[in-house]
């Protein structure tokens, strides 16, 4: 029985590990695509932010230089996404698209000329890294039943960035549904022409919209490489940028649902890699195959049956072009 | 005047040999083509980057190279290597086998030499390593080093090649310790399993969870997420293909060797020599083709009974006392 509570808690963090990219990354889509631009470049500024993380702070040897670096890279990007989308009207998902394949391009091939060392940067020393934290009391603590051991292993012992994101949910929620600026966010992305009557820039409520997608981005970025693991490969964002756009219409554009949809991609996650070659009672032992279809499984059966019908902010996908 | 005319012949045979060696020279060019991850992964490409720049320096023999980012460079890349004037051509990997299986009667004059795959073609050498003899070692490593008798095997794309390995691996650890539990998890089924540090590092963190104290990765670059998995968490690791002791000194037990820079200068050297021959060879332990590395990196890790029992064991496989079964034997 002790075992198996072990065993449930260590599931638990492992899950809280995965999910807060994905959770910083939907929350950093939320603001784009709920003033109305479709951000499929999540990916792509997830993945710069990383290599400019971890070029960052391989050279300073400090991780905030590289968390400054990354949000830096992140926000420019979200710029020249605006800059493409909004200024010039261009199509958002060619835009967005343009960004991933352009970073994946430019990150190994400037690593390359940088470090050379294939494509990668390798970040080392305990500075340049954000390290887990254990919170105070966490090992007195673990004597007191149920509590104890959870606040030890679930909610201690994460690094900082982890931290970052699970404070993220609140103030993304709130600045979203109690704030004037999240009232116009929201206006602007169903109905730009309505907040432009009221006097309000549509372009400039989209671009400050664009800031904040850009900073959450470059956090989630630099979890990747500087918090989580140490240094930057090709590719190594791994469609979590897509995936955390999926949790987002998952949650239909809302935080709360969002994040709930971020965990459950976590979970699965999180379970497949436990479940290999693992024997199950009644069943034997699963085929990896089967297992590490399990996250994508879920989505389908999910999004089929239990989440109904999604519905976008009306004006997403459109440029505003005020009427003359 | 024995002593001059004995050393005037030797000079005569210097020269003429000279000046063979400079007429091979000029018709001979060396290429080699790297797989995906690139010449300094560190890993797999860098051991074959390593023996043709061996090859360069001691010859001063210049040769062409290309790094393969794409499955669609691969055909082309071969055959650029062929207009570009190249004799042979070194191809590393196993997702090279089928272009090479289309290029090869192609270009019947080209000499090609592939790394990890056998391509049946008269102009072709198959060099393919026993890996289940190399991991066979380190997994005897792993299960005296570990404290707790788990022991965890990290994969990268789940493909034979790699079950081998950890096949041998699982031979190795029960060999030494017949009750030791060995975890084995792949990290994914496309080769972007290759480059995910990220989860390969969740991966052996889920194995420390279940009691795991040695980890050994054969996962490409996802294989670095593993071995700054357990330097962050004070487990141990067992690098693979490159000696990787140095990335986390004291944390990387030891690392599976395979001497893919040796398969590389062969091939150079024998072509530039003329001794070169098409077929399929399998280079284990006897040929020095695999094995497992110690240097000051590790030294304080592995204590001379481990070193003692592997070398031994080592003996004994070369002898063929221990018969070590590879994984692709199991599946018929």
């Amino acid at each position: 029985m002790e075992e198996l509570a072990t065993q449930v808690l260590l599931l638990t963090a492992s899950t809280v590990r995965l999910a807060t990219p994905l959770v910083l990354c939907a929350m950093a889509g939320l603001f784009a695509e709920r003033s109305g631009v479709v951000d499929i470049g999540l990916e792509g500024k997830m993945l710069g932010a990383a290599f400019a993380a971890a070029a960052a702070a391989a050279v300073s040897g400090s991780a905030w230089v590289g968390l400054v670096a990354a949000i830096a890279v992140s926000w420019s990007l979200a710029m020249l996404h605006g800059f493409a989308s909004i200024t010039h009207k261009g199509d958002q998902v060619v835009s967005g698209m343009a960004i991933n394949i352009a970073v994946a391009g430019l990150g190994p091939v400037l690593a390359d000329a940088w470090f050379r060392q294939a494509g990668r940067v390798p970040v080392s020393g305990e500075d340049a890294r954000f390290l887990p934290i254990e919170l105070p009391f966490a090992e007195a603590a673990r004597s007191i039943p149920l509590i104890g051991p959870f606040y030890a292993e679930v909610v201690s012992d994460h690094n900082l960035l982890v931290y970052v994101a699970a404070v993220s949910i609140p103030i993304v929620a709130w600045v979203v549904y109690r704030t004037r600026f999240g009232l116009r966010l929201r206006a602007v992305g169903e109905n730009p022409s309505a907040v432009d009557t009221a006097g309000i820039s549509v372009d400039g409520m989209r671009y400050r919209a664009l800031m904040v997608t850009g900073l959450l981005a470059g956090i989630a970025g630099a979890y990747l490489s500087i918090a989580q693991g140490a240094g930057f490969t090709r590719d190594m964002s791994a469609g979590r940028g897509y995936l955390a756009l999926a949790a987002l219409i998952f949650g239909k554009w809302r935080p709360v649902p969002a994040v709930l949809a971020c965990l459950l991609f976590a979970f699965a996650d999180a379970v497949q890699a436990r479940l290999q070659g693992v024997e199950l009672p009644l069943i034997g032992e699963i085929p990896t195959q089967a297992i590490q279809a399990l996250p994508y499984l879920l989505t389908i059966l999910l999004l089929a049956g239990f989440v109904g019908r999604a519905v976008a902010p009306r004006a997403i996908g459109q440029p505003y072009v005020k009427e003359r | 005047m024995g002593r001059t005319g004995k050393s005037g012949f030797g000079l005569a045979m210097l020269a003429l040999a000279l000046m063979a060696g400079t007429a091979a020279a000029q018709d001979f060019k060396p290429a080699v083509i790297f797989d995906m991850g690139g010449k300094f992964d560190k890993s797999f490409n860098e051991a074959a980057y390593n023996g043709a720049e061996r090859f360069k320096e001691e010859t001063g023999i210049e040769y062409l190279e290309f790094e393969v980012t794409q499955e669609a460079q691969r055909e082309q890349a071969m055959r650029r290597m062929v207009r570009n004037g190249a004799t042979i051509v070194v191809v590393v990997g196993f997702q090279n086998a089928t272009p090479l299986e289309t290029v090869a009667p192609d270009n019947p004059d080209i000499e090609f030499t592939i790394i990890d795959a056998v391509v049946d073609q008269p102009n072709v050498q198959s060099v393919v390593f026993k890996e289940h003899e190399g991991s066979f070692l380190v997994g005897m490593a792993a299960a005296m080093a570990s404290k707790t008798g788990k022991v965890g095997f990290v994969g990268g794309m789940d493909i034979p090649l790699i079950r081998n390995f950890a096949h041998g691996y699982e031979q190795g650890v029960h060999y030494v310790n017949p009750d030791a539990e060995v975890l084995v998890n792949m990290t994914g089924t496309t080769p972007a399993a290759w480059n995910d540090p990220g989860k390969g590092g969740e991966l052996a963190i889920g194995q420390f969870d279940q009691g795991v104290d040695v980890v050994y990765a054969a996962a490409g670059a996802t294989g670095l997420g593993v071995l700054q998995a357990a330097a962050d968490r004070d487990k141990l690791s067992i690098g693979v293909d490159s000696n990787q002791n140095h990335l986390h000194p004291g944390s990387v037990l030891t690392s599976m060797l395979k001497r893919v820079d040796v398969a590389v200068y062969n091939a150079f050297k024998d072509s530039m020599d003329g001794t070169w021959q098409p077929g399929a060879q399998s280079l284990g332990l006897a040929e020095d083709g695999v094995g497992f590395a110690i240097d000051e990196n590790n030294r304080a890790l592995i204590t001379p009974e481990m070193e003692a029992a592997i070398e031994d064991a080592k003996a004994k496989i070369v002898a063929g006392e221990i018969v070590v079964e590879d994984y692709y034997s199991t599946q018929n």
